[in-house]
């Protein structure tokens, strides 16, 4: 008498699936209980560890932000020179391993089980994978990103005293030569936001989908390593390795937040002439939580949905304007011209040793990988949740390609216009402007400029919310043991945290830097689990086809 | 009176469901009525089960041990859904269409002042459904 047919989302597997016989039961460590009249139903001891950490962190840099700033500066400092190599070798390896899952026989394996059918349809499918993975990102570097390497590769190769580079041009630069300087901006870009942030994700999205859907696991992190500790993943090495998944994601979304505070700061300013300061920005990182808050209370399907939904159709409307109001040809014939040059740059900038160009390298490869891996628990459970009944390989050709090209697509428009802008009109406003204001710069002598930048605005402010909302989802999820059907304060605390976090690292010494300097510190760990959940996933498939 | 009576029921806690179930089964007992048993589940491996279908399975038994222990006719219904924290209420308010429920029967938790904000399932399923509710408490 079951219902569980295809009006009910995603159904149950189909056919054979090698599911791990496990004495575990989802929440058997959890603790129920009430404080005062809220119902909690928390991981013991993954939701005190993480929640008490981040406690401690808000008031240890609320109360000393100084010397909190100067922590996290020391921290930026050694883990971007010290482990730059070890970012860049690591998404190297995510990289090949994506391509190998494609062209091996694993990637036959159907997810959900072997006659398991797909959710979504291909459209569907690929509008939330792409409205999960960047958010707020694209917004921020769609213009700022293109236009900064363009700067600093025309600007050339600059050398300190101690023989040291101090230009940020990727690469050699390209000195005095427009042409060069923005193909190399655009492969440096595409870099950023292509196949390997994609391959990071599909990683930890296949892990999830493979250990929950085809094996039966709870939906943390730790049950993709059931392969390699077997019971222990139930113990401390299990906790361990979602505790730092939750820090990872929560720092991650804490930067995405600053971002968005700071340019959605920067645009309110060009329209409306509210100052740029730091009471502005907190202000407006509380009253987005508060926003993400209701969101969070309406649920996954009348909030996050709704409003992906709102911001797909407003970021499509956003980019059709640019590409036909801006310069329509030169960004076409820009978009192949691009690719190629991502293609001829990429093993040179994807090289992790010997490098001349360490500005670039350490200050926005590293950081750009230690993000993506940051937020890949949090994309990853969202794609997981969305690609039952694909087959790995279908699985892994969709998320590494067709975002990446989406993105490839919104850079050439965006940065694309800004540096056109420079070249063909001698407009220099968006290369002259800090980063949160590039993109409202390039509006700004474009027709309808007031109605396009307030789109912009209020762009960055739903990605904030649908990303605060979402990341509480997650967290809550692996600090809840798997389930997800926590009583819901538990995600109203976490989406709190998530703005506290943001709020106290932009007040500290270091502003945004703090942000960065986080993200990088708990993604270096987090690597570590990602290179380990590649073996654990290899394993995994194999056994799944030795077994159905 | 009543021909089908809905029974919400989480099958992870399904021991302090008693006096409901009790009530119910009474109720199906007097007129005559089958009682229905709607589960709401995650489409996720839950502490019940690892598939919305395995839970399913477990729904059917958990009817007919009720049948045969309480001497009613029953019946059952699973759901899977996105985001059973938040979706419960709408869900089961689909659920008592779908199964063409004349009387809602549930257990509800003492009010406090948490319901200000999270109002309490059976409060909010009394509230919007257009058939009888029984909340126990």
């Amino acid at each position: 008498m079951s219902d569980t047919s295809d009006d009910q989302g995603i159904p149950a597997p189909e056919g054979n699936a090698d599911l791990i016989d496990t004495d575990y039961v989802i929440g058997q460590d959890n603790i129920e209980t009430q404080i005062g009249p809220f119902g909690l139903d928390i991981h013991n001891p993954v939701f005190a560890i993480s929640g008490l950490a981040v406690i401690a962190f808000v008031f240890y840099t609320l109360a000393l932000p100084e010397q909190a700033g100067s922590v996290f500066s020391w921290l930026f400092d050694s883990v971007t020179k010290g482990f730059d190599w070890f970012f860049l070798g690591a998404a190297n390896i995510f990289v090949i391993f994506c391509l190998l899952l494609i062209v091996t026989p694993v990637g036959s394996v159907r997810l959900g089980g072997a006659d398991a059918s797909p959710d979504y349809t291909y459209a569907g499918w690929f509008a939330m994978l792409f409205a999960a993975g960047m958010g707020i990102g694209l917004m921020f570097y769609g213009v700022s990103e293109p236009m900064s390497h363009f700067s600093s590769s025309i600007g050339g190769v600059a050398m300190g005293e101690d023989g040291v580079r101090t230009d940020w041009a990727p690469l050699g630069g390209a000195e005095g030569n427009e042409e060069a300087a923005t193909r190399l901006a655009f492969a440096a870009t595409i870099f950023h936001w292509g196949l390997h942030p994609w391959a990071i994700y599909a990683v930890v999205a296949l892990a999830l989908a493979l250990f929950s859907y085809n094996k039966g696991l709870p939906l943390t992190i730790r049950s993709a390593f059931y392969p390699i500790l077997g019971e222990r993943v139930w113990g401390w090495p299990g906790h361990i390795i979602d505790v730092l998944a939750v820090f990872a994601t929560l720092f991650g979304l804490a930067t995405s937040l600053g971002f968005g505070a700071t340019q959605a700061n920067a645009g309110l300013n060009e329209l409306f002439g509210i100052p740029v300061s730091s009471t502005t920005e907190v202000i407006l990182i509380s009253a987005i939580t508060a926003v993400a808050l209701i969101s969070v209370l309406r649920g996954l399907d009348g909030g996050v949905k709704v409003l992906s939904e709102i911001n797909m159709g407003l970021a499509f409307l956003l980019l059709i304007f640019v590409l036909l109001a801006g310069h329509t040809m030169a960004l076409l014939t820009g978009f192949v011209d691009y690719l190629g040059a991502y293609l001829q740059y990429l093993p040179a900038l994807s090289n992790p040793i010997g490098r001349e160009d360490v500005s670039f390298m350490q200050g926005w490869t590293s950081f750009y990988w230690a993000w993506w891996i940051s937020w890949s628990p949090f994309v990853g459970m969202f794609i997981a949740r969305v690609s039952r009944g694909r087959t790995v390989r279908e699985f892994v050709v969709c998320v590494l390609l067709i975002p990446s090209l989406v993105c490839v697509l919104w850079m050439s428009v965006f940065g694309g216009n800004a540096i056109q802008q420079v070249l063909n009109d001698g407009y220099t406003a968006a290369q002259e402007a800090e980063l949160p204001v590039k993109l409202f710069k390039m509006l700004d002598v474009m027709p309808l400029s007031s109605i396009t930048s307030l789109i912009g605005i209020v762009l960055v402010i739903v990605f904030f919310v649908t990303s605060s909302d979402s990341g509480s989802l997650v967290i809550d999820t692996i600090t809840a043991g798997g389930k997800v059907d926590a009583p819901v304060p538990q995600r109203v605390f976490w989406c709190i945290f998530e703005g506290a976090v943001a709020i106290v690292l932009l007040l500290s010494a270091g502003g945004l830097a703090s942000l960065q300097s986080m993200v990088i510190s708990t993604g270096l760990p987090f690597t570590i689990v990602l290179l380990v959940m590649c073996w654990a996933i290899w394993r995994g498939l194999m056994s799944e086809r030795r077994n159905t | 009176m009543f021909e089908r009576i809905m029974v919400p029921v989480d099958l992870t806690h399904a021991e302090r469901l008693e006096k409901a179930l009790q009530c119910a089964a009474d109720l199906g007992a007097h007129y005559n009525a089958t009682v229905i048993y709607v589960g709401v589940t995650t489409e996720q491996p839950s502490a019940i089960a690892h598939t919305p279908e395995e839970y399913g399975e477990k729904l059917v038994a958990f009817a007919n041990e009720q049948a045969t222990k309480r001497g009613i006719s029953t019946d059952a219904k699973a759901y899977a859904s996105h985001d059973p924290s938040v979706d419960l209420d709408p869900t089961l308010l689909r659920a008592v269409d779908e199964v063409n429920a004349d009387l809602v029967v549930m257990a509800s938790h003492i009010p406090n002042v948490a319901d200000h904000w999270w109002p309490a399932n059976g409060g909010s399923v009394a509230t919007k459904a257009k058939i009888s509710v029984m909340l126990v408490r």
